[in-house]
C-alpha cells in the first residue's frame, strides 16, 4: 500500500504542481497559443478534436501492437536459432546488429516503397526498431543458466527438448521480459518515425500524421494533444507489460519481488 | 559375498592443461557403507566422486557400479526457482517420464522422509538454506536410489543446521540401505557420518588412508563428545597431516 502510495501519489503530485506553473505562465505572460498553448487548451482541444485524434490513436496503437507482436515472434525465434549453435549465431548476429545500429529514418522510404500495403509497410518499419532488444535478451537469457541445474539436467539423462522446456525456457524469462518492456516502448517510437517517413507521402492516418498536418496549419495546440496521446500510449504500453511481467515472475524472481 | 556397491580400479584423472588431479586410485565400496572423501581442497575428492557419477571420464582406469539407481546432491541445493517444492522434487521422475498419480505419491513420501511435508507448496526462496538442502535431498531419495552421491552438501551451511542435517541423514541412510558416498573437509562429520573414511592428499591428489570407523548405533549427539569420536578425530588429523608436505609448516609455528 504504501509501495503503492510512493509509485502514483508522488509523480501525480509533481505532474499537478508542473501543469499548474504552465498554466499560470501561459496565461500570465499572454504567451501566443500557436507558440506554446496552455494545459487547459491542450485539454479543450483535446476533446473538440476528439473524432479525429481518437481514430489516428487507433492507427498508431494498431501498428504498434501488430509491429509489438511481430517483433516478439520474430525475435524469440532467432534467440532460439542462435542458442541452437554458436555457428549460427556468429554467422547471423552481426546482421541483427547491423540492422539494430541503421536508422530506422533512412530505410523507412525504401520500405514504403517495397511494401505495397500502407499499414503493412509501417509495421515492417516498427518492427525493425522492436526486434533487436528481444533477440538480445533472449538470446542471454536462454543461455543464461544456473551451471549446477544444467549439471543436473545431464546427470539425469535429460533430452535436449526436455532441457529446453523446463529449464532453459524459465531462466530465460527474466531477460526476455526485460527485452519485451524495451521493444514496447520502440515499437511505438518505431511506429511513429515511420508514420512521419510515410506521412509526407499522404498514405498515413495516424497520430505522427496529425502532427505533421497540425504543424502545416499552425495548430499548435492540436499539435499538442497528438504528442500527449503518443506519451500516454507509451505510459500505457509501459505499464501493461510491467504488470505482465509481474504477473508470470512475481512468485520467485528477485526483479519483481516486493522489498521486504 | 556379494557384489559391491561400486568397484573402482586403477582410476585416474589428468586435466587437458596436463594438470594431474588425481592420481591411480582403487577402490571398494560394499553395499549398505556410508563411505566418506576426506581431504583438504584440489585433493581430488569432488574429481573422483563425478567421476563415480558419469558426469566426469577418467582419464584411464575402470569404475564399475552395481549400485543403480544413483542419485547425486551437490553442494548447492540446485532447485528450480521458478517451481515449487513438489515440482522440484518430481523433476527426476518427471524427467524419466513416470505416470504423475505414481511420481505425485513418491514425492510425498520423500517430502516426509526430509521433514518437509507442510512445505510442498512452497518456492524454494521462501525456505531457509538448510531447508533448501532438504528438499535436495528429498529430489535425491525420490527415484529411490540405491547409491547416494553426495558432494559437500551441508558445507555451506551454519554448524547447527549441519549437525541436525547430519543426524537426520545418518537415520535415512540406516533406514533405507542405501550406499553413501559423501565428499567432505569436516573431519568431525566424517567421524560422525562414516562407517569408513578415506582421506585424500592433495597436489597430487591421492588416498592416504583407509579409516574403519566401527562404532555403536545409533549415533547421537552424545557421540560427539565420546573418547572414541575423539580418537578417531585425532586418528584422521593425524593422518591428514602426514598427507600435507612437512614443509608448509613454518618452523617454529608449534611453540
Amino acid at each position: 500500500m504504501k509501495a503503492l502510495m510512493l509509485r502514483t501519489i508522488w509523480p501525480s503530485l509533481v505532474a499537478l504542481v508542473l501543469l499548474g506553473l504552465w498554466q499560470a505562465w501561459a496565461v500570465m505572460a499572454e504567451v501566443p497559443s500557436y507558440l506554446v498553448p496552455s494545459p487547459w487548451l491542450i485539454a479543450q482541444t483535446l476533446v473538440k478534436d476528439w473524432a479525429l485524434l481518437s481514430g489516428a490513436l487507433l492507427v498508431t496503437i494498431k501498428i504498434t501492437v501488430l509491429a509489438f507482436g511481430c517483433a516478439v515472434l520474430l525475435g524469440t525465434l532467432m534467440a532460439f536459432a542462435f542458442v541452437q549453435s554458436r555457428w549460427i549465431e556468429a554467422a547471423f548476429f552481426p546482421y541483427a546488429v547491423l540492422l539494430q545500429v541503421t536508422p530506422i529514418v533512412a530505410i523507412a522510404p525504401l520500405i514504403i516503397i517495397w511494401v505495397k500495403d500502407p499499414t503493412a509497410s509501417l509495421v515492417v518499419c516498427a518492427t525493425l526498431v522492436a526486434l533487436f532488444p528481444i533477440i538480445s535478451n533472449t538470446t542471454i537469457g536462454l543461455r543464461s543458466v544456473n551451471p549446477g541445474l544444467a549439471a543436473y539436467f545431464q546427470l539425469q539423462g535429460a533430452t535436449r527438448w526436455q532441457t529446453l522446456l523446463r529449464l532453459r525456457i524459465p531462466s530465460a524469462l527474466p531477460y526476455f521480459f526485460a527485452g519485451l518492456r524495451i521493444a514496447g516502448g520502440l515499437a511505438l517510437i518505431g511506429a511513429v518515425v515511420a508514420e512521419f517517413v510515410a506521412g509526407t507521402g499522404g498514405t498515413g492516418t495516424g497520430l505522427a500524421y496529425q502532427i505533421l498536418q497540425s504543424g502545416y496549419q499552425l495548430d499548435i495546440p492540436r499539435l499538442f494533444a497528438a504528442l500527449v496521446l503518443i506519451s500516454l500510449t507509451g505510459v500505457a504500453v509501459f505499464a501493461a507489460l510491467a504488470a505482465l511481467s509481474r504477473w508470470v515472475l512475481g512468485g520467485w524472481h528477485e526483479s519483481e519481488m516486493s522489498p521486504p | 559375498m556379494s557384489v559391491p556397491a561400486i568397484d573402482i580400479q586403477a582410476v585416474e584423472q589428468v586435466y587437458p592443461n596436463g594438470v594431474r588431479a588425481l592420481q591411480p586410485v582403487s577402490l571398494t565400496v560394499q553395499q549398505g557403507e556410508f563411505i566418506t572423501l576426506l581431504g583438504p581442497s584440489g585433493c581430488g575428492k569432488s574429481t573422483l566422486l563425478k567421476m563415480i557419477a558419469g558426469l566426469l571420464k577418467p582419464t584411464a582406469g575402470h569404475i564399475h557400479l552395481s549400485g543403480h539407481p544413483l542419485s547425486f546432491v551437490f553442494q548447492d541445493a540446485t532447485l528450480m526457482p521458478w517451481a515449487d517444492v513438489r515440482t522440484n522434487v518430481r523433476l527426476p521422475l518427471d524427467l524419466a517420464g513416470v505416470p504423475r498419480a505414481q511420481a505425485q505419491a513418491q514425492v510425498d513420501q520423500a517430502l516426509q522422509l526430509v521433514g518437509l511435508s507442510g512445505f510442498a507448496s512452497q518456492r524454494p526462496r521462501e525456505l531457509s538454506g538448510g531447508m533448501q538442502m532438504r528438499v535436495s535431498i528429498a529430489r535425491g531419495l525420490v527415484t529411490q536410489p540405491r547409491l547416494l552421491l553426495m558432494d559437500e552438501p551441508f558445507g555451506a551451511l551454519d554448524e547447527i543446521t549441519r549437525n541436525r542435517l547430519d543426524a537426520d541423514l545418518l537415520a535415512l541412510w540406516r533406514q533405507q540401505g542405501l550406499s553413501v558416498v559423501f565428499v567432505t573437509h569436516s573431519i568431525t562429520e566424517a567421524v560422525f557420518l562414516s562407517t569408513r573414511v578415506i582421506v585424500m592428499g592433495a597436489r597430487p591428489g591421492r588416498i592416504v588412508a583407509d579409516v574403519h570407523i566401527a562404532q555403536p548405533w545409533p549415533r547421537d549427539d552424545a557421540y560427539r563428545t565420546s573418547p572414541d569420536f575423539n580418537a578417531h578425530v585425532r586418528q584422521l588429523q593425524d593422518a591428514l597431516q602426514q598427507a600435507s608436505e612437512p614443509m608448509r609448516d613454518p618452523v617454529g609455528a608449534r611453540t
